[in-house]
């Protein structure tokens, strides 16, 4: 006999459009692991996925918008954190979540990130690093580490990177993580802590690139780029993530790094209505 | 003050004040802005009363995220405005668009002030009158008002949430500084919850829910987040169920329709008044404060003896070209007075017909003298 297993049996396709199976990214790609690591967090959270709302930005991740089984967004380039901030304005019971890319969030949107973490608005950002932009053939940008290549740093990348952990906890974010795609356990781990915890909540996911980055630097096939990170990572919970920086061929600390309580825009909100003597209706 | 907040009677008030009240009338409960000058009063008045009547002001770090906050507090079900002017008008073109792209109902308010650039911040311009129509990349279609007085801007402002929710389409209160800035007496009504518009939603389980399957009008009933329709939007071309689909054929199709449920609607959008037109053998078309000073020039016209009208674009876009084309043949001339070096005295030129067409453009900064006007109107004549 042989032993039948349907795909229709996995308890997370609720959360996927299969019908738009087969997906855009790479073999090797670390965005399709990481957005299975979201739908178990939401199937462990137990959350009602009605109120979920994800809104990507533009890129390989922004894809991610397209492929879950939730009202989802894909909107323009670096522009998801206001879209998901007036979402969350308009109906408070919404739990936005914002998947999108380095390039995206860092880069273009750079500026909405720090303010939405400065608010503490209440949001859950999954952003992939995968130290390059991807859609648009491998360019470098605000996260590749120095004497990187990529297709606009052919002589190596001379711009000092962010430290992205960094910039978002000193923004205010009260929730800061960043893993690998290989640490998937403590991914969806991280995933289900962010979605549930109130206020502003930050996951850097580092991912490979093969296609274009892993290519360019030396890591050619997608087992080449994901075994150097899985080689070159460090785990400590709890690490100042001022220490966080990511250099070429240096070790990658990950973890949970902040974890704090932190009054949300909302709980601001009420505070000033209630000074100024109005009833909140949201 | 009613007990909801809303405000009913007579006031003294200026137009951007005005703005911020028809919001208030027509439902809006979410605001996001950025401060610019001549805007700014709308977004302090939206700051002061939108808690009053359990909504939420929000200042951005930018106009891009301005606009962006109020397409994502449409598509969780309220009604969200915006209010800037020249830069920050610029900055919103890119989601403007999104906005279209999406069909998502919301309004756009530029109290236009004198450009290029920085240009003269406090004061009068109608310079972004091209961009208003323009302005985002790609073929589309929108919706643009033009008010003259504090009243008026009042009541654009709702008929502006009625239009964008009706057609799914963000709609931009094309006003100027001079009426944002002057003010005057405004008689605030108590609006009907009849006269108010609301999105046609769907009336399908959300298993058969098509995001972009439109009724016979073109215009395709619109979920909300939250309610469990899972649905996906993306500014991508899409097919009816809001998948990207990268064909000439999806884009033929998804384009076609948002350009037409405009435009095939334009008489049920197109507002406009006429003054002595009936007789005319020149028309001065204006919009916005310029009418105003127009009104006079074409009062002294008809003091000498000059068979002269008024048609006063209370929509600006869309164009109210059958209008001019069913005026063209009565008369001689049109005359156009804009602050600005002429750009909707080229629709005018466009639909005019065998009529000479007049530009009487101002740079900005100030308004037209009505002698200029009238200067113009007897040229037109001659």
């Amino acid at each position: 006999m042989t032993n039948m297993v349907t795909v229709a049996d996995n308890p997370i396709d609720c959360y996927l459009r299969v019908d738009r199976i087969p997906h855009i990214w790479c073999a090797g790609c670390g965005i399709g692991p990481a957005t299975g690591c979201f739908i178990r967090a939401i199937h462990r959270t137990g959350l009602d996925p009605d109120k979920i709302a994800l809104v990507s930005g533009i890129g390989c991740t922004g894809r991610v918008a397209g492929y879950v089984k939730l009202d989802s967004f894909h909107t323009t380039h670096g522009r998801a954190l206001p879209f998901a901030t007036g979402l969350k304005l308009g109906n408070p019971d919404l739990n936005p979540v914002v998947f999108s890319g380095d390039g995206d969030l860092i880069a273009i949107g750079g500026n909405h990130l720090i303010h939405s973490a400065r608010r503490n608005i209440d949001m859950t950002v999954i952003c992939i690093n995968n130290f390059n932009y991807g859609m648009t053939g491998g360019q470098m940008g605000p996260t590749t580490p120095l004497d990187a290549r990529s297709t606009t740093s052919p002589y190596g990348n001379f711009e000092y990177p962010f430290n992205v952990p960094y910039l978002v906890a000193a923004s205010g974010a009260t929730y800061v993580a960043r893993w690998t795609v290989l640490h998937l356990r403590q991914l969806e781990r991280s995933i289900a802590e962010a979605l549930t915890k109130p206020g502003f909540s930050f996951i850097e996911v580092i991912s490979p690139c093969p296609t274009v980055y892993g290519r360019m630097n030396k890591l050619p096939r997608g087992l080449d780029e994901m075994r150097s990170y899985q080689q070159r990572s460090v785990i400590r919970n709890g690490a100042d993530p001022k220490d966080a920086d990511i250099a070429l061929d240096g070790p990658i600390v990950v973890g949970k790094f902040v974890d704090i309580e932190r009054p949300t825009f909302w709980d601001m909100c009420k505070q000033m209505l209630d000074r100024a003597g109005m009833q909140k209706k949201p | 003050m009613s007990e909801d907040g809303i405000l009913c009677g007579e006031f003294f008030m200026n137009g951007d004040v005005a703005c911020a009240e028809g919001a208030i009338s027509a439902g809006c409960t979410v605001f996001a802005g950025y401060p610019i000058t001549p805007a700014t009063e709308v977004s302090e008045r939206m700051s002061e009363r939108l808690p009053q009547v359990g909504g939420i002001y929000i200042q951005m770090e930018d106009e891009i995220a301005s606009m962006n906050a109020v397409l994502g507090a449409s598509w969780a079900g309220v009604k969200a405005m915006t209010a800037t002017s020249g830069p920050g008008f610029s900055l919103m073109m890119e989601n403007l668009g999104l906005g279209v792209m999406l069909e998502t109902p919301c309004v756009l308010v530029n109290i236009q002030r004198a450009g290029p650039s920085t240009g003269l911040p406090t004061m009068v311009a109608q310079g972004d009158m091209m961009q208003a129509r323009w302005g985002s990349h790609g073929s589309y279609e929108i919706i643009a008002l033009a008010p003259s007085s504090p009243q008026e801007i009042f009541e654009l402002t709702i008929t502006a949430f009625n239009l964008s929710e009706k057609y799914r389409v963000p709609v931009l209160i094309m006003s100027d500084e001079a009426v944002g800035h002057m003010s005057e007496k405004v008689v605030i009504p108590r609006v009907a919850p009849e006269e108010l518009a609301s999105r046609r939603r769907p009336n399908v389980a959300p298993e058969r829910y098509l995001p972009y399957e439109p009724d016979e009008d073109l215009i395709p009933p619109m979920a909300i987040a939250g309610e469990g329709y899972r649905f996906h939007v993306t500014g991508l071309t899409h097919n009816e169920r809001g998948y990207p689909e990268m064909t000439a054929e999806a884009q033929d199709r998804l384009v076609r329709r948002l350009v037409d449920k405009i435009r095939l609607n334009r008489k049920d959008i197109i507002r406009y008044e006429e003054v002595g037109v009936e007789d005319a053998d020149v028309i001065v078309c204006a919009y916005g404060i310029t009418t105003r000073i127009a009104r006079h020039a074409v009062q002294q016209a008809r003091d000498e003896g000059i068979r002269a009208g008024l048609l006063r674009l209370i929509t600006a876009w869309p164009f109210a070209e059958e209008r001019i084309r069913e005026l063209a043949p009565q008369v001689k001339a049109f005359v156009v007075p804009e602050i600005n070096y002429g750009q909707m005295v080229l629709e005018v030129e466009r639909c005019a017909g065998k009529a000479r067409t007049l530009l009487v453009p101002h740079m900005g900064g100030d308004v037209h003298l009505p002698q200029t006007i009238l200067e113009a109107i007897r040229e037109a004549v001659q």
